[in-house]
C-alpha cells in the first residue's frame, strides 16, 4: 500500500471512529439520562446538518461548483417525505415507524436527486459566478413553488393541487401551502440519523477515492486538461451534483420527519448560506471538517443562549474574523508558525485538503 | 539515440498524398493525422490558414515556427479545443467535425500543454490514474461499495502507474503531490499522463521547455522510446532545434498561420524561407 | 390597456430601483472581482438613516438623503477597507463568505440600533404629488425614480469613460496587474468604487423605501438578491448590461405577479433569468471569455 493511500485509510478511520464513538456515548448518555434536553432534542438536526455539510462538501469541495441552492433539496426532500409518510400510514395503515421512515427517506432521495437531475442540466452548463446564481434563483423557485402547493392523501390516494387548494372534502391534508407541511407524525430517531450520517459518510468517502471521484475532482483541478484525458466534464459534475442533492434529500426527510410541521421558509436562501458556512469553515474537501462545523455551530446557538441578542452579531464577526485570519498570507503566516507543533500531529489530513495548498 | 539515427537514414521521405511526408513504413496505412485546409479566424485574423499535414501511424513529426506563428493553435485545433473556422481534421481516418474535446480524445490523440495543466493537488500517481480513467475502468457503484471488482481494478490502475511513471524514472515520485514537482518533471508527469489514455497520436507542446541539455537529450531519447515502444505518431513542438533535429523524421514550419516548408532537418536547415522566417530578411548588399 | 400601463409603469420604477442596486453590484464586481452580498444591506442603513434624519431630527429631504449618501459612502470604505481589503489574494469563494458575513452583521447591527418592529417610512418630496394623464394615474415617487435612473446611468456612463478615475476603474476592471504596473492606485480605485456603490445604494434605499414604505433590518435583503440576478442577467461587470437586466427584471415581475400569479412572481423572475443565461450564459450585454490554453 502506497504512502498516499494509507494516509487516505487513517484519515477515513479516523472520521468513521469519531462517528460511531460520538454515537455510543450519546447513546449511553440517553440510557443513564444524564444528557441535557436541549442537546438530546438537537440530536436529529445535527445529524441532518452533518449530511448537508459532507454532501455539500462532494459539490463545492470536490467538484468545485459553488452552490448556493442546497436548501431547496432539503426542502424538497422534507416535504416528500413528510407526504409519504403521511400517505403510507393512510393506505397501508403502515404502523411500523422505522419501515415508514426508511421507505419516506428513500423517497425523499429519489425525489431530490430527479429534481437534481433536471435542474443539474441546464446548471452545470455555466461556470463559476453563473452557476452560483442559477442555483440561488431555483433554490427559490422551489421555495416559491411548494408556497403554493396543497397536497391531501384520502383512501390511499394521493390529491395534489397547485395555486388553489382545490382538494375534495374528506382528504387529510399533508402540505397546505404557506402553512407548509403540517400535522406531520415525528417519527425520525437519533439512530435512524446516525445511520443516515455513516450512510453519507461511506458514499462520500468512497466515491471520492475511486476512479469516478478522482475525475471529479480532476474536473474541478483543471476543465480542459481532464477532457484532453477523455474525462466528461458535465457527466461527472452532474455526478457529484446529483449525489448531493440525494444525500441532502434525504437529510431534509430525516429533518422534517422529527418536527410536527414544516414550513417553506425553513429552507430559504439563508438556510443553503449557512450550510455554506459549514463547508467553508470546515475546509473545502475535507469531510472531518465538515462534520465538526456542522456540529459545533448546531449547536452553538444554544449554548449562547443567555447572549441571544448579541448571537447573530457574535457569529457574523467571528465568520468574518475567521475568513481574514485563515486567508490573509501574512496573518496565516503568523499563525501556521505559532501552530506548527499542533500541525505536525495532524500531518496526515492535509494531503486531503483539496483546497488549500501552502 | 541510436534508434532514432536508425530510422532517419532508413527512411527516405515520400511525399504520400502530395502534399505531405510520411516515413516509407507508414506509406500503407491510413495515417493517424491528417488535415485539410485547416484554419482559424479570431475575429477577423487569420490565426491559422491553409493548414495541410498528414502524419504516419508510427511518425515523429515536429512542428516549428517563431513565437507567435500559431502552433499552439494548431493543436488546439487538432484537439477540439478550437472550433475550426475551415477545413477538416481527421483521426485514423475519421472526421472530427462536431465533435467536442472528450470525443477526440476517444478516438485516440492525447496532448501536453505549453503552460502545463496538471492537476496539482493530486498525487504523481493519481494524475497519471486520471489519464488511465477509459483504459482500467470499474462502475461508480462498484466504487462505492467497495466490490472485489473495485480492489481489482485498482490495483491495475496502480501497477500500469507505475509502469508508466517508470518511463522516467518517476516511480519514487508517486506520492509526491503535483504541483510540488520541479517545472522538468511536471513536464515529463503530462507526457505520461497523455500516453496513459493510449493515444494513436501524441502532440508535445513544448516538452523541453525549461529542461537542461542534459535533460533535453534524456528526454529526446524517451520520446524515441515511447514511439518504438508504443507503436505511436508523436507531434511536437519545440523551440529547441537540437532536439527537433534530433529526433523527428519530418518538420513542419509554420509562419504567420501559414505552412511555410515542410521537410527532413536537413531540407529544413537548407531552406531560405525558413531562415527569413527565424532571423528576418538579410539586407541585399 | 390601462392596466398594462399601469403595470408597465409601475415595473419601470421597481426595474429602476433594481438598476441603482444592480449598478453597485456589477462595478464591484466588474472591479474587485467579488460578489458583495452586503451591498443589499448598505441599502438597508441608507434607508434608515434617512429616516432618521426625516422623523427624529426633521430634516429637509433632501439634506435626509445627503446624510444617509454620505453615510453608506463611508460605511462602504470602511467595510472595504477592513473586511475585503485583507483578502485580496483569497479564493473568491472566501471572499464570498466574509460578505456573508458583512450582510449578517449589518443587520444585527440594524436590529439592536432600530429594533425589530418595521418602521413606517415617512412620506417626501419625493411622494409629493399625482400626474393624472387621462385615467392614467403616476406618482411622484415612480416618476424621481425613473428619472434618477436615467440621470445616474448618464452620469456613471460619462465617469467612467471621461474622468481620469472612471478610465482607472475601467483600466483595474481589464487587468488588476497591469493597471498596478502603470501606476494606478489599484486600493485606493477599489476604495472609490465601494464609494460610488454604497452611494448609490442609499439612493436606492430612499427611493426604495419611498414607493414601499416597511423599514425593517431585512429590507435590504430580497432587493439585494433580486439586484444581484439583475446584474448577471445583464451580464456582471457591464454598466449598461445591470441597467438593462434591473428594469427588464422589475417590469418582469409586476407582469408576472399581474398576469400569471401574485404567489409565483419570484419564481417566474428567477425562472427568467435562468432561461437567459442558458441562452447567452454569460448574459444580455457580457463579454464572451475565452480560456486561453
Amino acid at each position: 500500500m502506497t504512502k498516499a493511500k494509507k494516509k487516505h485509510l487513517i484519515y477515513n478511520l479516523v472520521i468513521f471512529a469519531l462517528v460511531i464513538g460520538a454515537y455510543v456515548l450519546l447513546q449511553n448518555m440517553i440510557a443513564a439520562k444524564t444528557i441535557t434536553r436541549s442537546l438530546k432534542g438537537q440530536l436529529i438536526p445535527i445529524c441532518a446538518w452533518i449530511i448537508m455539510a459532507v454532501s455539500l462538501n462532494l459539490v463545492i469541495g470536490f467538484s468545485g461548483e459553488l452552490s448556493l441552492g442546497h436548501a431547496g433539496f432539503m426542502s424538497v426532500g422534507a416535504y416528500t417525505g413528510a407526504v409519504i409518510s403521511g400517505w403510507l400510514l393512510n393506505a397501508f395503515a403502515m404502523e411500523n415507524t422505522g419501515l415508514r421512515l426508511a421507505i419516506a427517506i428513500l423517497a425523499a432521495g429519489l425525489i431530490a436527486g430527479i429534481i437534481g437531475l433536471l435542474i443539474g442540466i441546464p446548471v452545470l452548463r455555466l461556470r463559476g459566478d453563473y452557476l452560483a446564481i442559477v442555483t440561488l434563483a431555483f433554490g427559490e423557485i422551489i421555495r416559491n413553488l411548494v408556497n403554493v402547493l396543497y397536497i391531501g392523501t384520502a383512501n390511499g390516494k394521493l390529491y395534489f393541487s397547485f395555486l388553489s387548494k382545490d382538494l375534495p372534502a374528506d382528504v387529510t391534508i399533508l402540505v397546505d401551502g404557506a402553512k407548509g407541511a403540517v400535522k406531520i407524525k415525528p417519527i425520525s430517531t437519533f439512530t435512524a440519523g446516525f445511520i443516515l450520517v455513516m450512510i453519507t459518510l461511506i458514499v462520500v468517502l468512497n466515491l471520492v477515492n475511486s476512479r469516478t471521484g478522482r475525475a471529479i475532482q480532476a474536473t474541478r483541478d483543471n476543465r480542459i486538461a481532464a477532457e484532453s484525458m477523455g474525462i466528461s466534464v458535465t457527466r461527472h459534475k452532474m455526478i457529484a451534483f446529483v449525489t448531493g442533492a440525494v444525500l441532502a434529500g434525504m437529510a431534509g426527510a430525516l429533518y422534517g420527519l422529527n418536527a410536527s410541521t414544516v414550513i417553506p421558509t425553513q429552507f430559504t436562501f439563508n438556510q443553503s448560506i449557512n450550510v455554506l458556512v459549514f463547508v467553508v469553515l470546515g475546509g473545502l474537501g475535507n469531510v472531518l471538517g465538515s462534520i465538526i462545523s456542522a456540529t459545533f455551530l448546531t449547536i452553538l446557538p444554544e449554548l449562547l443562549r443567555e447572549f441571544a441578542d448579541y448571537r447573530m452579531l457574535v457569529y457574523a464577526v467571528v465568520l468574518i474574523l475567521v475568513m481574514i485570519f485563515t486567508n490573509n498570507p501574512v496573518i496565516r503566516s503568523v499563525f501556521m508558525r505559532m501552530f506548527s507543533p499542533v500541525r505536525r500531529l495532524f500531518r496526515g489530513r492535509e494531503s486531503q485538503q483539496g483546497g488549500e495548498a501552502a | 539515440m541510436s534508434q532514432v539515427r536508425r530510422h532517419r537514414s532508413d527512411t527516405k521521405m515520400v511525399p504520400v498524398p502530395s502534399h505531405s511526408i510520411v516515413p516509407e513504413r507508414d506509406v500503407n496505412e491510413i495515417p493517424v493525422l491528417e488535415t485539410r485546409h485547416l484554419g482559424i479566424t479570431f475575429g477577423g485574423l487569420k490565426a491559422v490558414e491553409d493548414f495541410n499535414l498528414t502524419i504516419g501511424r508510427t511518425e515523429i513529426a515536429g512542428l516549428i515556427g517563431p513565437n507567435g506563428a500559431g502552433k499552439t493553435t494548431v493543436f488546439n485545433l487538432l484537439t477540439k479545443v478550437y472550433e475550426p473556422t475551415t477545413g477538416a481534421v481527421l483521426i485514423n481516418g475519421q472526421d472530427l467535425h462536431g465533435m467536442n474535446i472528450v470525443q477526440a480524445s476517444h478516438l485516440g490523440i492525447a496532448r501536453t500543454f505549453q503552460n502545463i495543466r496538471l492537476f496539482d493537488k493530486m498525487t504523481v500517481e493519481d494524475n497519471v490514474r486520471i489519464g488511465l480513467h477509459n483504459q482500467i475502468r470499474y462502475d461508480m457503484l462498484t466504487g462505492i461499495l467497495r466490490l472485489p471488482r473495485y480492489w481489482k481494478q485498482e490495483k491495475r490502475q496502480h501497477e500500469r502507474a507505475l509502469e508508466l511513471l517508470d518511463l522516467f524514472h518517476m516511480q519514487n515520485l508517486a506520492d509526491e503531490e503535483a504541483g510540488s514537482l520541479p517545472y522538468g518533471a511536471q513536464r515529463r508527469l503530462e507526457i505520461i499522463r497523455a500516453l496513459a489514455t493510449e493515444p494513436k497520436l501524441l502532440l508535445l507542446d513544448e516538452p523541453a521547455a525549461g529542461m537542461n541539455p542534459r535533460e533535453t537529450e534524456e528526454l529526446m531519447e524517451t520520446i524515441a522510446r515511447i514511439r518504438d515502444e508504443f507503436q505511436i505518431a508523436i507531434l511536437l513542438i519545440e523551440h529547441d532545434m537540437s532536439l527537433v533535429m534530433g529526433v523527428c523524421e519530418g518538420i513542419c514550419v509554420l509562419n504567420f498561420g501559414r505552412i511555410i516548408a515542410k521537410g527532413t532537418a536537413d531540407e529544413i536547415q537548407a531552406n531560405p524561407a525558413v531562415i527569413e522566417a527565424y532571423l528576418g530578411k538579410r539586407k541585399e548588399g | 390597456m390601462m392596466i398594462f400601463l399601469d403595470n408597465l409603469i409601475n415595473g419601470l420604477s421597481l426595474g429602476s430601483i433594481y438598476a441603482i442596486i444592480a449598478l453597485g453590484y456589477t462595478m464591484v464586481y466588474g472591479i474587485a472581482k467579488m460578489l458583495n452580498f452586503a451591498h443589499g444591506d448598505i441599502i438597508m442603513v441608507g434607508a434608515y438613516i434617512a429616516f432618521c434624519g426625516l422623523q427624529y431630527w426633521n430634516l429637509p429631504p433632501v439634506v435626509a438623503m445627503l446624510m444617509a449618501m454620505v453615510v453608506c459612502t463611508l460605511l462602504g470604505i470602511t467595510i472595504e477597507g477592513l473586511a475585503y481589503r485583507p483578502l485580496r489574494q483569497a479564493t473568491s469563494l472566501a471572499v464570498l463568505i466574509t460578505a456573508i458575513g458583512m450582510s449578517y452583521l449589518l443587520q444585527n447591527l440594524a436590529l439592536m440600533i432600530w429594533g425589530a418592529n418595521p418602521k413606517s417610512f415617512p412620506g417626501t418630496f419625493i411622494n409629493s404629488f399625482t400626474l393624472h394623464l387621462g385615467r392614467l394615474t403616476i406618482s411622484s415617487a415612480t416618476l424621481i425614480t425613473i428619472l434618477a435612473n436615467v440621470v445616474i446611468m448618464i452620469a456613471l456612463t460619462l465617469f467612467t469613460s471621461r474622468t481620469k478615475i472612471g478610465k482607472a476603474m475601467r483600466c483595474v476592471s481589464e487587468d488588476r496587474g497591469a493597471a498596478q504596473l502603470m501606476g494606478i492606485n489599484v486600493n485606493r480605485t477599489i476604495s472609490i468604487t465601494f464609494a460610488i456603490g454604497s452611494a448609490l445604494a442609499a439612493v436606492a434605499g430612499v427611493l426604495l423605501c419611498s414607493s414601499y414604505p416597511i423599514l425593517q433590518p431585512t429590507t435590504g435583503s430580497m432587493p439585494g438578491i433580486k439586484a444581484f440576478t439583475a446584474a448577471v442577467f445583464g451580464g456582471i461587470g457591464s454598466i449598461p448590461g445591470a441597467m438593462l437586466g434591473g428594469i427588464l427584471l422589475g417590469v418582469i415581475e409586476i407582469f408576472g405577479k399581474a398576469y400569471i400569479s401574485t404567489a409565483l412572481g419570484d419564481a417566474i423572475v428567477f425562472a427568467v433569468l435562468i432561461i437567459v443565461l442558458l441562452v447567452k450564459p454569460t448574459g444580455l450585454l457580457g463579454k464572451p471569455v475565452r480560456e486561453k490554453v
